[in-house]
């Protein structure tokens, strides 16, 4: 079956958990015991309603504030597909997590409080979702319980999320607007008869119609090599077979490829999954490939179609989310994970602080502190093969990590 | 020549990538191996990942000493069928020694004093990535957790300060005493699991289809009355029914289900139609709320 992956998005009490409690609860994903559960500690807790946050918010921290802290993915189906749900926290300082939430999702919800409007953290999770280049983005106008469900403010928040859009580099996204009160149900799974001014449809009649797909877009062909498998035993002592996952493109039997960085040339001589070859395969699948010749191929080599090269360069340009308490400066050295190839990077130049506002850019600034965004420019230890961002996903971002403590501490999307 | 195009499932390939960074950036990883459903599965997972060669690193099962035997007969026949090096390391020796203590009455269960063997093992044998079974949808503590998760020395999680992991770039750089817990199989669902042994036509131990069983029931949950290690009261009676377990957990805090599944694909039917969660039958997560994300921070699995 067929997996969409969904992130959340929303500021503290937008009513994210709630939302995803009540869409397991309305679409009978919660079982009997864990329905129970729910009843019972709402009923401990003195609440008049269930608090359907109680099921997805699974750590004791949490459920003390009544905050979520770190990511949750959420596992559901309905009769046409299955649904991975990754629930985001909302704090200002998780935002780390919900990059972490986001990066893998197909379609993306942000949640408003329709009695605040939009918000700083509404500009800011709309701006990650721009960064991403999340395709399908949901913005959910919820509490509208609260607002005597208003057209008028559900029209005043839409207004001002169109306009950032327009402001926004991305272009290829499909927004949806939908009123709604998670609390109550309304547009959630069942259409509500609060909003007959609204004629669209309900949360998961869209996410119903949503077509999974690869995150990455139909590309050029991308296959790093994990690991090379070599048996060593009597019926495959001469198989030598590259482990990797294809992105991109597909790759078939005969095809010219291009060892990178060394630029050796071969064609490919087998295809192999677990005790059967094939004669072609498509993107998104883990493979094992065998080249006609006995050329050097190891670990961090990517095998490319011989007309379909990315830039290779020891430097790069990138725009990068911070994700450490630690702050980025200039002339600081990380390791730089890029697909399953790493090397040294040092920072050769931080020349912007970008404005998740979408008021504008700092110039120069000294630093980026946790959750903050900024460009910068990378010198690399060894010559790597990427993409830009918007045109390779995986083949156009990276994480750097502190040599110090190996703690992940940011992630990049290359221009 | 064969014409035939291949596209790997999406799980599937994403547990296979897992598998492969484990090997590349680990030096010494490990897998754990109950017995279980999920831990089979990942088992012919890691050997899909390798083909043609063989899985290259161990099986390790840390033994109750209150598996079902069916489980145990299973595992040994399982790792020399793959050629693959089994290590058994059991509990009890722990219990002999003194060094944990066993529960007593209703609710006793050993499934707490794994971890202390868990860890003993991890430093003896200096493993620096146990890959397990364990799946998001299990459990809410386990629905934070990440495919690369770090622990320290004592194997403790520190779930308010995890990596971030994005796309699908996984980092696998420790200190030396640090490890790393590796779950490949993450975004399964338990439909997932049972839809791939379907598929895959992969054997498993016979206690997961129904069977006849002597069995009590108390607080609307049914044990097995077939061995000693399950406490019972004098006055719970005992009776015989159509039984299956949907974990095969330690005996003493896995409960059965009534069933008439006795085949793979009405497993998989009963299983979509299931009101009940895989773990509530699982008295261990009922303790508490937290119950698992104590255990967690505890070194457990």
């Amino acid at each position: 079956m067929k997996v969409l992956k969904i992130a959340t998005a929303g500021s503290v009490d937008d009513g994210k958990s709630t939302l995803i409690g009540r869409i397991l609860y309305d679409t009978k994903s919660l079982t009997d015991d864990k329905l129970e559960a729910i009843e019972e500690k709402s009923r401990q807790r003195g609440f008049d309603y269930l608090d359907f946050s109680l099921a997805t918010d699974g750590l004791v921290a949490e459920r003390e504030q009544g905050i979520t802290i770190d990511v949750a993915h959420i596992y559901f189906s309905t009769p046409s597909k299955s649904f991975i749900i990754a629930d985001t926290p909302g704090h200002i300082e998780y935002t780390r997590n919900m990059v972490t939430g986001a990066s893998t999702a197909q379609a993306s919800i942000v949640l408003i409080d329709a009695r605040n409007g939009v918000i700083e953290q509404t500009y800011r999770h709309f701006f990650i979702n721009n960064l991403l280049r999340i395709k399908d983005v949901v913005i959910a106008i919820n509490k509208m319980d609260l607002v005597d469900f208003s057209e008028e403010k559900y029209n005043t928040i839409k207004n001002e999320i169109e306009y950032l859009a327009s402001k926004s580099e991305y272009k290829g996204q499909n927004l949806t607007f939908i009123p709604m009160s998670a609390l109550q149900g309304d547009n959630v799974v069942h259409k509500s008869e609060n909003t007959p001014w609204y004629k669209g449809e309900t949360l998961m009649h869209h996410l119903e119609k949503l077509e999974p797909e690869d995150i990455n877009d139909t590309s050029q062909t991308r296959f790093p090599v994990q690991t090379v498998i070599r048996p060593k035993t009597e019926e495959y002592h001469d198989f030598r077979g590259y482990a990797g996952k294809i992105y991109g493109g597909d790759l078939e039997i005969g095809d010219e490829v291009a060892v990178l960085p060394s630029q050796t040339k071969s064609r490919i001589k087998s295809i192999n999954f677990f005790d059967k070859e094939y004669a072609r395969v498509k993107r998104g699948s883990s493979v094992t490939i065998t080249l006609e010749d006995n050329v050097n191929v190891s670990r961090g080599d990517m095998l490319v179609k011989v007309d379909e090269q990315p830039t290779i360069a020891k430097q790069l340009d990138a725009t990068i989310c911070w994700m450490d308490k630690e702050p980025l400066k200039a002339s600081q050295k990380y390791y730089i994970k890029h697909g399953v190839n790493d090397a040294q990077a040092k920072i050769t130049q931080l020349s912007s602080l970008i404005k998740t506002d979408f008021s504008g850019i700092e110039e120069n600034p000294s630093e980026l502190v946790l959750n903050q965004i900024g460009d910068i420019q990378l010198k690399l230890s060894k010559p790597l093969a990427f993409d830009a961002y918007k045109n390779n996903k995986s083949n156009g971002s990276f994480i750097l990590i502190n040599p110090k403590t190996n703690n992940t501490v940011g992630v990049g999307f290359i221009k | 020549m064969n014409q035939r195009t291949i596209q790997v499932d999406a799980l599937e390939s994403e547990a296979i990538y897992i598998f492969r960074e484990v090997v590349a950036q680990f030096e010494k990883p490990v897998l754990l191996f109950s017995g279980g459903k999920d831990s089979i599965t990942l088992v012919r997972l890691a050997q899909k990942a390798f083909y043609p060669a063989k899985i290259p690193f161990p099986l390790m099962h840390i033994d109750t000493g209150h598996n079902f035997p069916e489980t145990i007969e299973f595992r040994d026949r399982l790792a020399k069928e793959l050629g693959v090096e089994l290590i058994v390391r059991d509990v009890q020796d722990n219990i002999d020694s003194g060094r944990v203590k066993e529960e007593t009455g209703r609710y006793a269960s050993r499934n707490m004093l794994q971890t202390e063997t868990l860890l003993d093992a991890i430093e003896e044998f200096g493993f620096d990535a146990c890959i397990g079974g364990a799946r998001r949808d299990e459990e809410k503590a386990r629905a934070k957790e990440r495919i690369f998760s770090v622990r320290d020395d004592f194997g403790q999680w520190d779930e308010k300060n995890q990596r971030p992991e994005v796309f699908d770039m996984l980092n696998g750089r420790i200190d030396l005493g640090q490890n790393v817990r590796v779950f490949p199989i993450s975004n399964w669902t338990e439909l997932d699991v049972w839809s791939y042994i379907e598929q895959e036509k992969i054997e498993i131990p016979s206690i997961y289809f129904a069977h006849k069983r002597k069995i009590f029931v108390r607080d609307g949950m049914i044990w097995s009355a077939d061995d000693e290690v399950v406490y019972r009261d004098e006055e719970e009676v005992v009776e015989e029914r159509m039984v299956r377990f949907r974990t095969v957990g330690d005996m003493s805090c896995t409960a059965a289900v009534l069933s008439d599944a006795v085949d793979i694909s009405k497993v998989v039917e009963e299983i979509r139609d299931s009101s009940i969660s895989e773990r509530g039958a699982r008295i261990d997560d009922k303790r508490s709320e937290a119950a698992m994300e104590k255990r967690k921070q505890q070194g457990y699995f």
